[in-house]
């Protein structure tokens, strides 16, 4: 695995990310800051992790679309590299236009920091092959504009073609109000491109991938990776 | 050089009262400076003369503090305290107050105390690594509290939320006292390598003084002026002195500031927080016994048009001063331009030991900085001793309610239900290095990256004891924050102290400030716990009236192993054990005040030694695995304490009755100090260690089940505890 963790003014969440790949991969990423206009030779997976990239400040994500960094990150993804948004990073891509739809304020109006239950809505995938479809874990959330929307339209083709790639879903892996804690559509917690490359997710799988830290929920996601371009190579 | 145009004589003495200088102390600023000031001179006299920076009512009372110890690499005067932590890290660490500007403007009074308390932390070298808090709120019945309430927890998130440090830890506690001031105390804990540790003093005549970070603007001014006056019903007028933060500016700060600490290029480097630019230039300047000019010209201004003297008082939010070595500024320029921040050379050191204001080639002040500091005020005010309060028999006490519906009160009352509504707005996690969560343990407990060696942190203040006795409650609030780290298993190290009294121009007050001290001294020697950093924070009253005195401690401990940390949740199957020594102390409980309603009674005493003893063979035993999980028994009690642990993980435990000495509801609700509940494989080994040690044990009974059942009382379900535990600030606050 060869990642490059883009670092945008703002963001915080980027030696997280480091961690996890690092234990799922055995390789140190690269770390990009968002001046660069060019990804290192050979990367593989781009990550944009999550903060709060220009403080949020104008639409959270909006800024950072922006940066310099973004079009090197559209030509890999052009050519069918993988890119992964969480958080913030999700939030970038949308704005980005790099996945569908929009993240509006958590319905509760307030910044939402705990654990959720995701349901693995898409197996086979380079983000989730190590799950079964229907495979529940446990992530930290932590963000105050999680509230995934998108028109009808936009949700039904989405799930029509299995794009839909996380649910919040509660301790028995139903799909319920209760479990939706930031009220987002249908209760997608994570998406797909339709070539199922990039994945985007306001969850932290990187924050439950030791233990220590309460445990290794989180870990697939990163072995996921490893092994899909472990397969590719 | 042109001596500044004062003042006229008239106008001068008006503004100086207007500033909050008492005539004594005005007469003195026309001695030091043989003529009328001019209005930036007045300016800076009054912010640096002013409680909030001089310390003028309790530098006397806090020489009697204990400040060293061989681990202590800084104590109390710079921007935080430094400790040796071992494998060549230090810990950074200080508490600060933002108790006046929350109350006028809740968010951003309290999101600037966060923002500043970061800033004097990495200011040191330090890479800020937790954030906690201890905040006391009103009745929320009170007028304006619930906004209060809220605005102060969005405000703590808001901030660390952005800027990417987690919020693991704190206190709140609710009582009327503070129903028209509310105190907002912030702490944060960073990380240095021990021998980069970046201090204030200027050095190098001719070297620049540089400015980064964000433009000044009119916010702020004479905010530390503000913070030093008692509250009136015109307080809300007062709003355009609360500064407003910008945590994204200050994430991008933290950034370069390290990048560029990693270099070698700084001197001396210090935050501009209460007064600003005043107070670094003057500060820093003063420590490095040399002199500063400054240009205000080059001052990077968010508005037009503004004077000398707005600029110097402006308390305008992420900025630092720095001395730099001379021929450097370049690649600091370069490393603050990547991270899009303002820089600036703004003067230089002079070797006239005087502060030299210039702004388009006038001079504003001109001010010889030794009398400056030597001749500020130190007040020995009047002392009244607080009076004794009786100690209470519990057997003059009968229970109304029966042990188990008192229970059930007390785990759903203000001071004691569950804090989550709180902590679920705080990210605590970010960095992934967060080992015991809030909620989880008694500290929190956070790993240093790539090492396997945690930090333990806590805050921890009794204020009702401290009322009712301040030198005992002085003593008890070192002594819980020393109890709290050795309950996960943490050797504790020091202490940040924030005291938040009230006007100390009253003896009673500066009696309690007095005794507090006294108390607190007694604990940091007993338990080789030292004071290293600390924060004063007076004239906590509104409309004559004093918030209860509330010396908060802040206390940091280390584990060489994140992995032999533990909580406080027990599993099923384990001896439920007591150590520590009971009583059934009830004068000033919060069984007393929320079931009986009564609050009266001297509080719990605190003996150092036993507390010594019983830590000691805590902390031992949890390293070696023999204790699995650990609470001490603090707010509530015995019974509280055994509820909390139960709900951890909803396993239940059935209990031996009271021992026949002791009436029930004294023994279970009592807050006798040196007690911790413990759980291990076979309470009958631990009471054979804990004889040997010279600490008492109790076998309280075994965890299991869904229910907290008392032998002769009955029963109650872990979730029914659970429901009354968390339905309360959620429920109040509309969720």
């Amino acid at each position: 695995m060869k990642a490059a963790i883009i670092v945008f003014p703002g963001t915080n969440r980027e030696r997280d990310m480091k961690i996890a790949l690092e234990r799922a991969s055995g390789h140190a990423p690269a770390m990009l800051f968002h001046r660069e206009t060019e990804l290192p030779a050979g990367t593989d997976l781009v990550v944009l992790p999550g903060g709060f990239s220009y403080g949020d400040y104008l639409r959270c994500g909006a800024m950072a679309a922006q940066s310099p960094i973004m079009a090197a990150v559209r030509a890999h993804a052009d050519r069918g590299g993988l890119v992964l948004g969480v958080c913030n990073g999700f939030q970038i891509m949308i704005e980005a236009g790099l996945l569908p739809g929009g993240l509006l304020r958590n319905a509760t109006l307030r910044f939402l920091s705990m654990d959720c239950r995701m349901r693995v809505e898409r197996a086979g995938t380079p983000f989730t092959g190590r799950w079964q479809k229907g495979a529940t874990f446990r992530a930290p959330m932590a963000h105050g504009d999680g509230n995934y929307f998108a028109d009808e339209a936009t949700l039904d083709r989405l799930e029509g073609e299995g794009l839909v790639a996380f649910r919040y879903v509660d301790d028995r892996g139903e799909v319920t109000p209760e479990a939706n804690r930031n009220g987002s559509a249908r209760n997608i917690a994570g998406i797909l491109s339709p070539n199922l490359r990039m994945c985007g997710l306001m969850p932290h799988p990187e924050d439950l991938v030791d233990p220590l830290m309460g445990g290794e929920d989180g870990l697939p996601m990163f072995e996921s990776l490893v092994e899909s371009l472990a397969e590719t190579a | 050089m042109s001596a500044p145009a004062p003042l006229d004589a008239a106008r001068a003495q008006q503004l100086a009262a207007e500033f909050g200088l008492k005539p004594e102390e005005y007469e003195r600023v026309l001695v030091i400076l043989g003529r009328t000031p001019s209005l930036t001179e007045l300016g800076v006299f009054s912010v640096m003369w002013s409680e909030h920076c001089s310390y003028k009512s309790s530098r006397v009372w806090l020489r009697e503090l204990p400040t060293k110890a061989p681990w202590v690499i800084q104590g109390p005067g710079e921007n935080a305290g430094v400790i040796d932590i071992g494998e060549g890290l230090a810990a950074v660490f200080k508490m600060e107050s933002h108790n006046h500007p929350s109350y006028i403007e809740p968010y951003n009074g309290a999101a600037t105390g966060v923002g500043g308390i970061l800033r004097d932390v990495f200011t040191m070298g330090a890479r800020p690594i937790a954030n906690l808090n201890a905040l006391r709120f009103g009745s929320p019945d009170a007028p304006r509290m619930k906004q209060v309430i809220d605005g102060v927890v969005r405000g703590i998130g808001g901030y660390g939320n952005c800027v990417g440090v987690p919020t693991v830890g704190g206190e709140v506690n609710f009582h009327p006292a503070y129903n028209g001031n509310p105190l907002v105390n912030a702490m944060t804990v960073g990380i240095a390598h021990s021998d980069r540790i970046f201090l204030s003093a200027a050095a190098g005549v001719g070297n620049p003084v540089v400015y980064v970070g964000s433009k000044t603007g009119r916010d702020g001014i004479h905010g530390a002026t503000m913070a030093s006056a008692e509250f009136s019903a015109d307080s809300e007028e007062k709003r355009p002195t609360v500064q407003i933060g910008d945590p994204f500016a200050e994430k991008l700060l933290i950034e370069a500031c390290l990048e560029l600490m990693a270099t070698d290029a700084i001197v001396a480097i210090q935050d501009m927080g209460a007064a600003g630019l005043t107070s670094s230039g003057v500060e820093m300047a003063s420590k490095g016994g040399v002199g500063i000019e400054l240009f205000m010209e080059r001052v990077p201004q968010r508005e037009e048009g503004m004077s000398a003297y707005e600029m110097m008082l402006s308390e305008s939010q992420e900025r630092m001063l720095m001395i730099l070595k001379p021929g450097r500024e370049p690649e600091a320029e370069a490393i603050f331009r990547k991270w899009e921040l303002d820089f600036a050379v703004i003067g230089h050191l002079t070797n006239s030991g005087r502060i030299v204001i210039r702004h388009n080639g006038v001079v504003e002040a001109d001010i010889p900085l030794a009398p400056l500091e030597s001749e500020a005020p130190l007040y020995r005010r009047p002392i009244a001793d607080t009076p004794r309060s009786p100690i209470l028999e519990a057997g003059d006490i009968p229970d109304p309610v029966g042990v188990l519906p008192a229970l059930k009160s007390l785990v759903g009352s203000l001071d004691l239900c569950s804090r989550r509504w709180i902590w679920d707005q705080y990210d605590s996690l970010v960095n992934g290095q967060t080992v015991q969560r809030p909620g989880g343990a008694d500290a929190a407990v956070v790993k240093i990256e790539g090492r396997k060696r945690a930090l333990a942190m806590t805050t921890d203040c009794t204020p009702r004891y401290c009322y009712a006795d301040p030198e005992e409650g002085g003593r008890q609030a070192v002594t819980e924050a020393w109890r709290n780290l050795t309950a996960v298993g943490a050797q504790p190290l020091a202490i940040t102290d924030n005291m938040n009294f009230g006007n100390p121009e009253k003896p009673e007050i500066m009696g309690q400030f007095a005794a507090a001290v006294r108390g607190m001294a007694s604990a940091c020697h007993t338990l080789d716990f030292p004071v290293i950093s600390g924060n004063v924070s007076l004239y906590n009253e509104t409309e004559g009236r004093g918030i209860l005195p509330t010396p908060a401690i802040g206390g940091v401990g280390v584990l060489e192993d994140a992995a032999q940390a533990i909580g406080l949740a027990f599993d099923a199957g384990l001896d439920l054990v007591l150590l520590g020594e009971t009583h059934g102390w009830l004068g000033q409980s919060l069984w007393l005040r929320e079931i009986a309603g009564r609050e009266e009674g001297a509080p719990p005493p605190v003996d150092l030694a036993a507390e010594r003893r019983a830590g000691d063979f805590v902390r031992a035993r949890i390293l070696d695995g023999t204790i699995t999980a650990c609470h001490d028994v603090s707010d509530g009690g015995l019974l509280v304490a055994v509820a909390e642990m139960a709900m951890g993980k909803g396993v239940g435990v059935a209990l031996e009755p009271a021992p026949e000495t002791i009436p029930p509801h004294a023994f279970w609700f009592g807050e006798d100090q040196g007690r911790y509940v413990v759980a291990v494989a076979s309470a009958d080994d631990l009471k054979i260690a804990a004889a040997g040690a010279g600490v008492p044990a109790y076998r309280l009974g075994r965890t299991g089940g869904g229910a907290l059942a008392l032998d002769g009382q009955g029963s109650i379900s872990v979730n029914e505890l659970r429901a009354a535990h968390e339905a309360t600030l959620p429920a109040l606050m509309g969720g």
